[in-house]
């Protein structure tokens, strides 16, 4: 509070009086950090708070129930040499990496396509963005009974081209997963990127057409690169996503077969809840929280230092 | 300008601890608090969670309903469905938000919360109450016992694992129900070439999978090797029996034994239970509880007899009896620590009157059910299936050994590393040596 008043009462530093835009500027950051308190506090609560525990917990064991042992580093040497810890790894990040090849690509045209001006545009955009309105769950649910080799589709229609072992092969059922996944996601960022494109002055592809540029050309010169930014918010929100998409391998495979969808969080949940190693678990999901923030870094440091800068029109 | 200012951080600071507390009784309003619904007339109320599924549910919920008339308490029930819930309870028992009465399997789970003290010791109600606990079947005391204290009382019924048959499909495919295990393979054979699948077998479920292993190293090592597994005797997981075990697993799936699919099928959906009924599979070896799913659901397979039922083979050279069983003694209850004084006292009140009465006794066996009360036997030659529990009950008293299903008679921990190895054993990801050695280790440690 005290911090606040001094400041804004105290003269400006390079001791130049303030220019009246400046002074505007500033005052509209009046709003002080009292407006973040109550954000602060939950954040404080139910994320800060958490997270120390698990820290914590990762250096105990304790099987959900009894006394929980303080034992030092036991449980990271266990999460460390367990196998299925570096196939969650693995997995998680190759889901990683073939979510962003597969929806970023297909969002990008989608929303583009969809961006235009014309009334049935509207209409598939509004059929198109049903997926978003379904859980993970009620989706996993679905999949599960369509995939079904005895009783879904492949049955149900007598169609034997659909009759593949979807969710029992180790290999398939990776497929299956990313199709899924990308179902579910693809409008979303379908969303941003329509939002992003229609944002674009018409007066560049005017300019454009006047320089005798086709659809093929504005499309690599203009929209993608002032879709840069968006890229980077819908890549950030695709990766860190992709590193919690539990809910719905949960539901749809249990990580089977085997351990060929057992991607981290689920082994993390497994180990945890099914297992009943607290400690293991609390080892990776600091793992998760570790490989999250870099990759969100990661993804910031990409766009380049003015990122967060705000976009001007026909910068 | 001060005091907008200051009304509007009261504003935000009351809201956020507005918020907070909601969140926060959001935490501690589980089913386990004791805000019991108190409306009964005789005291207070109990929380009971159970299984979901028929015909189980009804029975349970006639049993509750019927106690809650008696004026003691009020027991409020609650239905999980069953992979759903292992996961729930443990989770509930370690957070404090048990129900008042625990449903259990006995064995290794049961012990884990005895040593954690968050389930009652009942020894001495069953000592004042003794009518209580003589009218239960002796056997089935052993896994509600902890170092010879009492924490569960016996509940439902006796479900040892059979190999259900379906006699059309055999008859269709010209074989006999399997007596050996070369019948069995021969049957497999006969039932691949006329296009049926030859044993249904939901098992990303894998306690599914589990049932299978537990009558083969039953048959090839005897009853002795797992009790050997189970004491925790050192390399017990390292006898020969279970890496042959593990190939017969091996020559199963070589012979295309199991369903298409049967690694993404669910006992949960009972799709395998479907699967036989609806005459697209020859066998399935489940539990007895099965029975009064099929004959529920199953559009009259079992009231036409086209359900078959049979001891699970022998194999040769192997020491296991053809009357060894494998399965679940019974179902328990337990009473939550946490819980009030007087929850306590409705849930043992029910644990007297409401739980396994006559009229649930006789509910069970009309399911098709063995309930785990003496003094049926009559009921039972009186039922419609009769022949099917005159069979089991007989097979139960006469088994020279009654295992318990594997992963309620080990220890949590391991029996969670268990499910995850025999997955991977179905699979053909590891071999019946890494199956065997795995698991040993997984034990030591």
């Amino acid at each position: 509070m005290a911090t606040t008043t001094t400041e804004l009462s105290s003269p400006p530093r390079d001791g130049a009086s303030p220019a009246p835009a400046r002074a505007a500027k500033e005052r509209t950051q009046l709003p002080h950090v009292l407006f973040a308190l109550p954000a602060l506090v939950m954040f404080g609560v139910f994320a800060l708070l958490p997270l120390l525990g698990v820290i914590a917990l990762s250096f105990t064991t304790w099987n959900g129930i009894g006394a929980i042992e303080f034992t030092g580093l036991t449980s990271w040497k266990e999460v460390l040499s367990r196998s299925s810890t570096w196939n969650g790894l693995a997995l998680v990040v190759l889901m990683v990496v073939a979510t962003w090849l597969t929806q970023t690509p297909l969002s990008i045209l989608l929303g583009a396509f969809l961006a235009g001006p014309q009334r049935y545009r509207n209409v598939l955009a509004v059929l198109y963005f049903l997926p978003l309105l379904l859980s993970s769950a009620a989706i996993a649910i679905t999949y599960k009974s369509l995939l079904d080799p005895n009783f879904g589709l492949a049955s149900g229609l007598n169609m034997d081209v659909f009759a593949l072992n979807w969710l029992g092969d180790t290999t398939l059922v990776w497929y299956v997963v990313l199709f899924v996944i990308a179902w579910q996601f693809i409008p979303f960022h379908t969303l941003i990127y329509q939002g992003a494109v229609r944002q674009i002055p018409q007066s560049m592809y005017e300019a454009a057409q006047i320089d005798g540029a086709g659809r093929v050309r504005q499309f690599f010169s203009i929209t993608l690169p002032q879709l840069k930014y968006t890229m980077i918010t819908s890549s950030t929100l695709m990766v860190v996503g992709a590193l919690t998409y539990f809910d719905l391998i949960f539901v749809l495979t249990q990580g089977g077969p085997g351990v060929a969808t057992r991607i981290l969080p689920l082994d993390m949940y497994l180990t945890g809840f099914r297992g009943n190693e607290m400690g293991v678990a609390s080892g990776l999901a600091m793992m998760l929280v570790v490989l999250g923030l870099g990759l969100a870094l990661g993804v910031q440091r990409l766009g380049g230092k003015d990122a967060s800068a705000s976009q001007m029109e026909g910068a | 300008m001060k005091n907008p200012q200051l009304s509007r951080r009261s504003l935000l600071g009351a809201s956020a601890g507005a918020s907070a507390l909601t969140l926060a009784a959001c935490g501690t309003s589980g089913p386990g608090g004791s805000g019991g619904s108190g409306e009964g007339g005789g005291g207070g109320g109990a929380t009971y969670w159970d299984l979901s599924g028929e015909p189980g549910e009804s029975i349970t919920q006639g049993a509750v309903d019927a106690f809650n008339e008696l004026d003691q308490g009020t027991v409020d029930l609650t239905f999980f469905q069953n992979d759903a819930y292992k996961q729930k309870i443990r989770t509930a028992i370690g957070a404090g938000q048990a129900p008042t009465i625990v449903y259990g399997w006995g064995g290794g789970g049961l012990r884990t919360y005895a040593e954690a003290q968050q389930v009652e010791d009942l020894t001495s109600f069953f000592e004042e109450n003794a009518e209580v606990k003589d009218r239960f079947v002796k056997s089935v005391w052993g896994a509600a016992t902890v170092e010879d204290k009492i924490y569960a009382i016996p509940n439902e019924s006796t479900q040892p694992i059979i190999l259900f048959n379906n006699r059309t499909v055999l008859e269709d495919i010209g074989a006999e129900p399997p007596t050996t295990w070369e019948d069995l393979m021969s049957t497999i054979e006969k039932a691949n070439s006329a296009g049926i699948a030859p044993i249904s077998l939901a098992g990303q479920s894998r306690w599914t999978s589990m049932m299978w292993l537990e009558y083969l190293l039953d048959r090839i090592g005897g009853p002795e090797v797992f009790e050997r597994i189970a004491a925790g005797e050192e390399d017990a997981w390292l006898d020969d029996a279970v890496v042959e075990m593990g190939t017969k697993v091996e020559e199963l799936i070589a012979a295309k034994a199991f369903v298409d699919g049967f690694e993404s099928m669910a006992a949960d959906s009972n799709s395998d239970q479907a699967l036989l009924w609806t005459d697209q599979a020859a066998l399935m070896l489940q539990g007895g509880w099965t029975y009064g799913s099929m004959k529920t659901s199953g559009n009259g397979f079992v009231q036409d007899g086209r359900l078959g039922y049979d001891p699970f083979p022998t194999i040769e050279g192997g020491n296991g009896d053809l009357a060894n069983l494998v399965g679940n003694p019974a179902g328990y209850l337990s009473i939550s620590s946490d819980a009030s004084d007087e929850e306590k006292e409705v849930a043992k009140a029910y644990f007297t009157d409401g739980v396994m009465t006559d009229a649930v006794a006789e509910a069970i066996i009309d399911t098709g059910g063995i309930p785990v009360v003496t003094g049926q036997d009559e009921a039972m030659a009186a039922s419609e299936d009769a022949d099917y529990l005159q069979w089991v009950y007989s097979g139960t008293q006469e088994a020279p050994a009654f295992t318990q299903s594997w992963d309620q008679a080990l220890q949590p921990t391991v029996a969670e590393a268990l499910l995850v190895n025999i997955e991977q054993l179905f699979l053909g990801s590891i071999t019946p040596e890494q199956f065997a050695e795995t698991m040993n280790t997984e034990t030591a440690g």
